[in-house]
């Protein structure tokens, strides 16, 4: 194989919960710089693979590789950024949204030790990625549901990652934080040359952007290609056409 | 032999308490902040049933209830975060059924011990006007060792208390911090069994959080402003219980639940005078 070694290499996995089979020989990568997304309806085993590619899940069969190396075996944890699936807010939670992103930091730096100035310098970048610069010392819980959602995506960022894994980021967030959003996204894949992995089924915000789609149906990959590929097919990735949706439930 | 500090902290016995109860009032708080933010405000209540059985232990073998009640206490603490990590049990299940275990074991301990005697009481309802020094010097101690952990890694702990599972990923030592912070909790409450009691050590840990998070703005802030308002209420509740003659720490946990009212009322004005 020529070309750079993936960030995340994904061989044959098969995972189940119980007798429910959720990925069923399930192979795919990430490479360095790669703007990737990973779409299917609700159940095609998105999120467990997510889980399984970053270690939070062992699989039953196949093969894990994060940076060349078993997920549990990885052990400059920081190079991965992650926001999971609808980040937990407490209701009265008084932390502010530098805060939250300085708890990005915390990993990398050790996590006995005091912040140092880079890590400002870090925290600062973030903000400035999501454009919440002007936030940063208001309470997370005074913040709208996109604003919080760019808050957990800058705490992603501010380890200064290779790799970005977001799980469902812009579910439920307005038009003008789903803009932002796709701003920050192109800005550290396409300027920085951090690998994303995005785990959507709305990516009409990101849609020009993508270098690659692999689309996930019964636990198992059906399309892995440019996005051009796909609207060859009559498959539109825009958000108000649902065509994507209706493509992955009924494939023409 | 006593300070010379102004009344109600003229006496030596009263110099005792004030000094356990500052302990008490600085690094309860301060562990109940986590606690409350992954939403194991009850944590403290189960831990001290559990102590409670290390104290009937402790009297009825003839040890210090002190170091028994620090055996039982971590060592049921770390049992109760590992099954809530490991998911062999819910939360709020592991807790309920170490709370129960805990209160039953230190009835029939009691009662093999002979009768309900007052040294279980002491632990139960606490006794702070009686510390000896000796106590007052093992609980300030452990006060200390409390505040210095939680300064050198609450940034850590906030990580995870905040979203365990980006922190595993960003690979901070969750597990670890997770059975950190309990046994915290465990030493915490046996600090705290002489000043308010194992049945109400857990207000403590979360009335002034409770309060804190009424006014504070800040995660930081309102580590100290907890602190600020535990340490208070500990002061407020030993003048006033020598002023009337009440218990001691049944009054430093109803000056604790005064404070959280009078912000909570606070806070609901500044809401309501707030446009929408």
């Amino acid at each position: 194989m020529t070309g750079p070694e993936p960030l995340l290499e994904v061989g044959d996995v098969a995972f189940s919960y119980g007798r429910h089979q959720v990925l069923d020989g399930v192979s795919m990568a990430v490479g360095p710089g790669e703007f990737v997304a990973l779409a299917g309806s609700n159940g095609s085993g998105k999120s467990t693979l997510v889980r399984v590619a970053l270690g939070l899940s062992e699989p039953q069969a196949g093969e894990v590789r994060l940076f060349g190396v078993r997920p549990a075996q990885l052990k400059d944890r920081w190079r991965v950024g992650y926001v999971p699936q609808r980040p937990v807010v407490v209701d009265q939670l008084p932390a502010t949204v530098e805060e939250v992103v300085a708890s990005g930091c915390v990993a990398r730096r050790g996590w006995a030790r005091r912040p140092r100035r880079e890590d400002a310098g870090r925290v600062e970048r973030a903000l400035e990625v999501v454009a919440l610069t002007e936030l940063r010392r208001t309470p997370i819980v005074e913040l709208s549901g996109g604003q919080q959602q760019r808050a957990f995506i800058a705490r992603a960022l501010a380890s200064d990652p290779e790799l970005l894994v977001l799980d469902e980021p812009i579910a439920g967030v307005d038009a003008d934080s789903q803009s932002r959003f796709r701003d920050a996204l192109v800005t550290r894949c396409h300027t920085d040359g951090v690998a994303v992995l995005l785990v959507s089924h709305e990516l009409g915000a990101v849609e020009d952007d993508l270098d690659r789609i692999i689309l996930l149906r019964g636990g198992a990959v059906v399309f892995d290609g440019p996005p051009a590929d796909l609207t060859a097919e009559g498959v539109s990735l825009g958000v108000h056409h649902h065509d994507l949706p209706m493509w992955l439930e009924h494939p023409r | 032999m006593s300070l010379p500090l102004p009344w109600p902290f003229d006496r030596g016995y009263m110099q005792l308490a004030l000094a356990s109860g500052l302990a008490v009032g600085a690094c309860a708080p301060l562990i109940g902040t986590f606690l409350v933010q992954k939403r194991l405000s009850l944590m403290g209540d189960g831990i001290g049933h559990m102590a409670f059985a290390g104290v009937a232990a402790g009297l009825l073998i003839g040890v210090s209830p002190l170091w028994t009640a620090l055996l039982v206490a971590v060592a049921g603490a770390v049992t109760i975060e590992w099954l809530r990590l490991h998911r062999r049990a819910s939360g709020d299940l592991a807790l309920a059924v170490f709370f129960y275990t805990g209160i039953a074991a230190g009835v029939v301990l009691t009662g093999l011990a002979g009768s309900l005697n007052s040294g279980v009481l002491t632990y139960l309802f606490g006794s702070v006007l009686t510390v000896s020094p000796s106590d007052a010097l093992s609980i300030c101690v452990l006060g200390v060792l409390i505040v210095g952990a939680v300064a050198a890694i609450w940034r850590a702990l906030f990580a995870v208390a905040m979203d365990e599972e980006a922190a595993r990923v960003a690979g901070l030592p969750v597990d670890a911090l997770s059975l950190g912070l309990a046994a915290l909790t465990a030493v915490t409450v046996v600090a705290a069994m002489r000043v308010v009691g194992v049945l109400l050590v857990a207000a403590l840990m979360v009335l002034p959080v409770g309060s804190a998070q009424r006014v504070a703005r800040s995660f930081g802030a309102t580590l100290r402003w907890a602190v600020v308002i535990g340490m208070g209420s500990v002061v407020a509740g030993l003048s006033l219980a020598r002023a009337a003659s009440l218990a001691p720490g049944g009054t430093i946990v109803l000056v604790a639940a005064g404070a959280f009212v009078a912000t909570a009322a606070v806070d609901l004005g500044r809401r309501r005078g707030r446009p929408a």
